[in-house]
């Protein structure tokens, strides 16, 4: 009996073992896999960033507040129209602890302070000439709008085109 | 449990076929075989003995090497049919086309069919990696139940068997001696034996002679071999062993490589290179030349590799420590820390810089060139103190006009497009002039100078790959081991000579062999020989004779 029960035992044990192990190679290709993808709920990849004013932006300096993080190119129809209205968002909840930071995906300085210029944009605007932080955010396409929250975890990820009314939904939902 | 009690008393668990202690038959059956089978030395597999639980008609299920071959012959015929279609890797889908239907309008029904089903990414899909997770767990589980029972079996197996085992063994022999004469047959014995490499243990009047045992283990050696092939095939999956990424760079330009952090890469120069008109000694026609690209001698670029001092933080390129140069040629990456970069694509001639005259459209006199660099171009091009040209707007890629405002379809300069503003002595308060190639609009009305173009320069980009495997050393071992087991199994064999003297004063002899019975019979024979003993029959052979 004794000898039974262990056997049982030994048997449960190394097919469950196979059986996850099976299990989860299914789930991870099946989830896209073994790219290091960005999800929402991980910690944001911290960065660094000089803005077109000279001011560094660290990600990691705003734990406290909530960050909105805007991936954006001139050559993208719906990130150019979606600005005015992150404009409007960020002038609201710029005093009530969401700090916007946009982010230009390796375009010329010129091209980019014409931009912010003509659309008479307030929030810091930065450029990322390597592509380092579209890479550590996996940015493949754009725009791509990253709201992490006051303890730096990812609460969503937007891949298009949003209105001022849901900027500010968003950014209340991750005001301190 | 059910035990099996022999005839020596021995306790052998259901399902065994011959005594674990004496070697008697215990089943019908095999009492009724001239020749026994040795397979697992007559041991019960242990799947085929209890048949209770859940679990144990699972366990027993992959147990059954029937479902073994029957997995292998699955995975084969489905692998098979993954390779009527192309994949899905080696189809470019043109923008603005769905995959399923780049399948559906080349190969019909079929084609969409193929594609709803997972069979254009079939390593991929989870019914093909179910079915070798399943052949997986069969191999490891079928390994079990039959590779302990062998070893044990092996292990703690009896000098002295019972005359009925010796008998239904393959090759017997058998003669009559006195115990002054067997004495002397067994002491002759073990030294031929010896002579011949073979592990001898003696008991009173029994004798057993062994060679090669490590050879039955071959197949189970094989098969963990196998295990951790497959499971470094499955570690791939895990973020961090396996990278395998792409990125475009451009001459003088610095990027980060992707999957691997803190590390950046510059494009000092690409370099295409090609055979001369002397070089080539075939005498190909041109268009065979072009078609099998026998021109194409090097692709190459020259690259720096930087990396990120201390814990890499994204954007921060203060601190990039050059590692050093390297050129990277096809066939030749660029090794270093675990990844490898790998020459796959270039564009040439993409436009750099381009000039431009400005000129008087009456006169035709030029007052000054300008270059702008089309990467980084300025807000204003100063030619001297009453001249200069003011960049209004630029637009790297234009491709039209939507409701008035220039589009441009992406960063890269393919086809430029500026405003500019000509300050000029005659017209210090600037003229406006929209220019792109082959197209000058003049949005506020007719201007007195224009930019002409002059001139540009281009440059190339590479497209590297990037590739990070952890997992091939697990692969390499797995398949060292693989070769051992089969090299194992296949080279040797596990010989085995009995000896013994029975009570009515006969001596016995019996051998098996697991292969090569051509060379067993040859030791034997000499066995015989050397010993005085009467030559052996070859039970099976004389059974076909009759």
């Amino acid at each position: 009996m004794q000898r039974k029960r262990k056997r049982l035992f030994i048997r449960s044990i190394i097919l469950a073992v196979l059986v996850a192990a099976i299990s989860y190679t299914v789930y991870v290709t099946a989830t896209g896999g073994s790219k290091k993808v960005v999800k929402e709920g991980d910690q944001a990849p911290n960065f660094v960033l000089t803005d077109l004013n000279g001011k560094k932006h660290q990600l990691s300096d705003y734990k406290g507040r909530g960050v909105l993080l805007n991936f954006w190119g001139t050559w993208c129809p719906p990130c150019k129209k979606e600005m005015p209205a992150l404009n409007e968002a960020y002038k609201a909840f710029e005093d009530k602890g969401v700090q916007v930071i946009s982010i230009n995906i390796a375009q010329s300085d010129f091209e980019v302070r014409d931009f912010v210029s003509s659309y008479g944009l307030d929030f810091p605007m930065t450029i990322d000439q390597t592509k380092s932080v579209m890479r550590a955010y996996n940015v493949d396409q754009l725009p791509a709008t990253f709201l992490i929250d006051s303890k730096g975890k990812i609460k969503r990820i937007l891949t298009y085109g949003i209105t001022e009314k849901e900027f500010k939904q968003y950014m209340e939902s991750i005001q301190p | 449990m059910k035990k099996i009690v022999c005839a020596c008393s021995y306790e052998n668990p259901e399902g065994t076929q011959l005594c674990a202690q004496c070697g008697r038959p215990l089943t019908k059956e095999d009492e009724e075989k001239k020749v026994v089978d040795m397979r697992y030395d007559g041991t019960a597999i242990r799947s085929k003995t209890y048949k209770t639980s859940f679990i144990d008609r699972i366990w027993n299920f992959f147990s059954s090497v029937k479902v073994g071959v029957s997995l292998i012959v699955i995975t084969l015929v489905l692998a098979a049919i993954g390779t009527f279609l192309p994949q899905i890797m080696f189809v470019s889908v043109p923008p603005g086309m769905e995959t399923i239907d780049v399948y559906e309008e080349k190969y019909g029904f079929f084609g969409k069919a193929y594609y709803v089903l997972g069979f254009s990414n079939i390593y991929a899909s989870w019914w093909f990696q179910t079915i070798v997770g399943m052949l997986a767990v069969s191999i490891i589980i079928a390994s079990l139940d039959r590779g302990i029972p062998l070893y044990k079996a092996l292990k703690h197996q009896r000098v002295r068997r019972h005359a009925s085992f010796m008998k239904r063994q393959r090759l017997v022999s058998e003669t009559v001696e006195d115990e002054k004469q067997a004495a002397e047959t067994f002491e002759l014995a073990e030294q031929t034996l010896k002579s011949m490499r073979y592990h001898v243990k003696r008991e009173q009047g029994a004798l057993l002679a062994e060679k090669g045992r490590f050879s039955r283990f071959g197949p189970y050696i094989n098969h963990v071999g196998l295990i951790i092939f497959i499971s470094g095939v499955m570690l791939r999956l895990m973020p961090g062993f396996y990278v395998d990424e792409s990125l475009w760079v451009r001459e003088g330009e610095t990027t980060a490589i992707p999957g691997v952090e803190g590390y950046y890469i510059k494009n000092n120069q690409f370099i295409l290179e090609t055979y001369d008109e002397k070089d080539l000694k075939g005498q190909d026609s041109e268009r065979v030349e072009q078609a099998i690209n026998t021109r194409a001698k090097n692709y190459q670029t020259d690259v720096t590799l930087y990396k990120e001092d201390g814990t890499p933080l994204a954007g921060d390129t203060a601190d990039l420590q050059k590692i050093g140069q390297y050129s990277i040629q096809v066939n030749k990456p660029l090794k270093y820390d675990g990844f490898a970069l790998y020459q796959t694509d270039f564009k040439q001639d993409e436009l750099k810089t381009m000039t431009f005259d400005l000129v008087n459209k009456t006169s035709k006199k030029s007052l000054g060139q300008i270059t702008i660099d089309l990467r980084n171009p300025k807000k204003e091009y100063v030619i001297n103190k009453q001249t200069k040209v003011a960049l209004q707007k630029y637009y790297p890629d234009f491709t039209e006009f939507k409701d008035g405002e220039p589009q441009t379809a992406s960063s890269i300069p393919n086809n430029p497009a500026f405003i500019f503003k000509m300050i000029t002595p005659e017209q210090p308060k600037g003229e406006t002039s929209f220019v792109a190639i082959r197209q000058t609009l003049e949005p506020f009305g007719e201007t007195t100078y224009k930019m002409k173009f002059q001139s540009v320069e281009t440059r190339d980009a590479s497209n590297l790959t990037v590739r990070k495997d952890k997992t091939l050393p697990i692969l390499l071992v797995g398949g060292i081991i693989f070769m051992i087991g089969v090299t194992m199994g296949s080279y040797w064999s596990h010989r085995r000579i009995w000896l013994q003297r029975t009570e009515d004063g006969r001596v016995l002899l019996a051998a098996h062999t697991n292969k090569n019975w051509f060379s067993m019979k040859k030791d034997v024979s000499e066995v015989c020989t050397s010993a005085h003993l009467t030559d052996y029959h070859d039970q099976l052979e004389e059974r076909e004779k009759q």
